[in-house]
């Protein structure tokens, strides 16, 4: 019975250890990152290469997302709206909810899969096969090298593709509206772009931007303290896809109670 | 040769991960210009010692001194500074698999305030890699389409790339057949006689140790057990070398079956 609780105890506290040590590990990377982000040497190079493997090549991915989400949001804005006789809700509501909330983060959600992963998994291997260690033998910091590119990669290229996503969500409602719902495709989108703020964009590329910081910044953090072996590249991708999308949705809480409150 | 003072000394270096004490007690000389090589089974501390040098792990006591000035904790432009003058062969080549073969080798030459052009640095390149015995033809190529034997060789090139006054091999033959093996050795000591350099490496290849040592260090247990000329390896009755030079399971050295 004693060994019993005394396991018990020994396990919870444990984890709280872990998870202190974890988040006391990731404010020490944060803080040294945003040091070598601001310091020279810059590699502009690396950062080109970084924009448009997070940012260009996440474009599909993104819009296939944004697409298909903005039509469903549409039939169900109009089915909830129908009970009671509000179906010309739509395009205001769709126009609110992609731009304000699923816009950035459908985006930040979709890129954590792939680019938190895809980092992850590289700069693990890099840091397995000793390629981290040649960097800093050839005299490149890689904090700088490897990092800052892709934090800054992350966070220039989430909002413009949060904005292509949010043009692209809203004309599928468009499109599911026009086609299935019987709008009227000139009173759609004039309804979409009278009822629509500046601040209702601006606030989701906000959003978006963080989001881009988060994914990399997670992406990088698990890759750069990968364990040895595959195996050890597998959990950081693993724990970087997990960490990102949780990080995501709460720091999206937080903001949306801060800008909106 | 020994007068002058030693390219890098170690003084009573100590490291552990954890509970594990991988460096007990390591003192070292390198002279300048000689070959060192370190032997010792696996997982008594070869790479760590080599690592506390490169400033890839910091020990947890002692001091590492690089032409007399301690090193042990430097960083930033000291430790680059002292860097630049470094080169190392790591055991599975390290080479950027996102970077070309001959932007590999010119990798350091293609940053910081000194970068050539491309064209200057890729002609560079393949001027290296013709040292070590490889064709052009492989500077277009990506590491991955290269065979083990010519990954090495291509980090060996990055290693000599901008001359270094000291160069690190870690387990250069491990992996090759036996004749790349030896015309590695070769290339290493040619390079070494040819380029005046100070070389540290680490193997438990005894052909290896034969050719390319001037000087060898058995380490077991964290600890320099015993440190000579390559010529007396073979006559010294210390007990750890004796077994690792003839390979024999009985000895001091404890064989897990």
């Amino acid at each position: 019975m004693i060994v019993a609780l005394t396991r018990f105890t020994a396990s919870l506290g444990a984890g709280v250890i872990e998870l202190c040590r974890g988040t006391g590990a990731l404010a020490v990377f944060v803080a040294a990152a945003l040091r070598h982000l601001i310091t020279p040497p810059f590699y502009p190079v690396e950062l080109m290469r970084q924009i448009r493997k997070i940012g260009y090549d996440s474009l599909a991915v993104v819009g296939l997302t944004t697409l298909f989400t903005g039509g469903a949001l549409a039939l169900q804005i109009y089915a909830g709206g129908s009970r009671f006789g509000a179906e010309t809700v739509v395009p205001s509501i769709v126009a609110i909810g992609m731009t304000r909330e699923l816009g950035p983060v459908l985006c930040g959600l979709m890129v954590a899969g792939r680019v938190s992963a895809s980092i992850a998994a590289e700069i693990g291997t890099m840091r397995v096969t000793e390629q981290i260690d040649a960097l800093v033998t050839l005299s490149t910091n890689p904090m700088k090298y490897l990092v800052a590119p892709r934090l800054i990669a992350g966070t220039l290229t989430l909002p413009l593709l949060t904005l292509i996503g949010d043009v692209i969500g809203i004309y599928g409602a468009f499109l599911v509206g026009v086609h299935r719902l019987g709008f009227n495709p000139t009173t759609f989108l004039q309804t979409t772009w009278d009822f629509l703020q500046f601040w209702d964009v601006l606030s989701g590329l906000i959003k978006a931007a963080v989001f881009g910081f988060i994914v990399t910044l997670i992406g990088c953090f698990h890759g750069y303290n990968s364990a040895r072996g595959a195996q050890g590249v597998g959990q950081a991708t693993r724990a970087a896809v997990v960490h990102a999308s949780i990080l995501i949705l709460a720091a999206n809480f937080v903001m949306t109670d801060i800008f909106f409150s | 040769m020994t007068d002058a003072t030693p390219k890098i000394a170690l003084e009573r270096l100590k490291k552990s991960f954890g509970s594990k004490h991988v460096l007990r007690d390591v003192s070292l000389t390198v002279a300048p210009g000689t070959s060192t090589v370190i032997i010792g089974g696996s997982g008594t501390g070869k790479s760590v010692t080599l690592k506390c040098i490169l400033g890839l792990i910091v020990p947890d006591a002692g001091r590492i001194l690089f032409e007399g000035t301690d090193v042990t904790r430097a960083g930033g432009r000291v430790r680059a500074e002292m860097l630049d003058k470094f080169g190392m062969l790591f055991q599975g080549g390290a080479l950027f698999d996102s970077l070309l073969v001959w932007e590999n080798v010119a990798f350091r030459h293609r940053q910081g305030a000194d970068a050539l052009s491309k064209a200057d640095a890729r002609d560079l390149a393949i001027e290296k890699l013709r040292r070590v015995g490889l064709t052009a033809e492989t500077a277009d190529l990506y590491p991955s389409e290269l065979s083990g034997g010519m990954q090495k060789r291509v980090g060996l090139a990055r290693a000599i790339a901008r001359s270094p006054e000291v160069i690190f091999f870690d387990e250069p033959t491990t992996g090759l057949d036996p004749i790349m093996a030896d015309v590695i050795n070769d290339l290493i000591r040619e390079i070494v006689s040819e380029m005046g350099a100070t070389a540290m490496t680490i193997t438990h290849d005894m052909t290896s140790v034969r050719k390319i040592a001037d000087r060898v260090a058995m380490l077991h247990n964290g600890v320099v057990q015993w440190e000579g000329p390559v010529g007396e390896i073979d006559t010294t009755d210390e007990p750890h070398v004796r077994q690792f030079v003839n390979g024999l399971a009985e000895g001091p050295i404890e064989a897990i079956r």
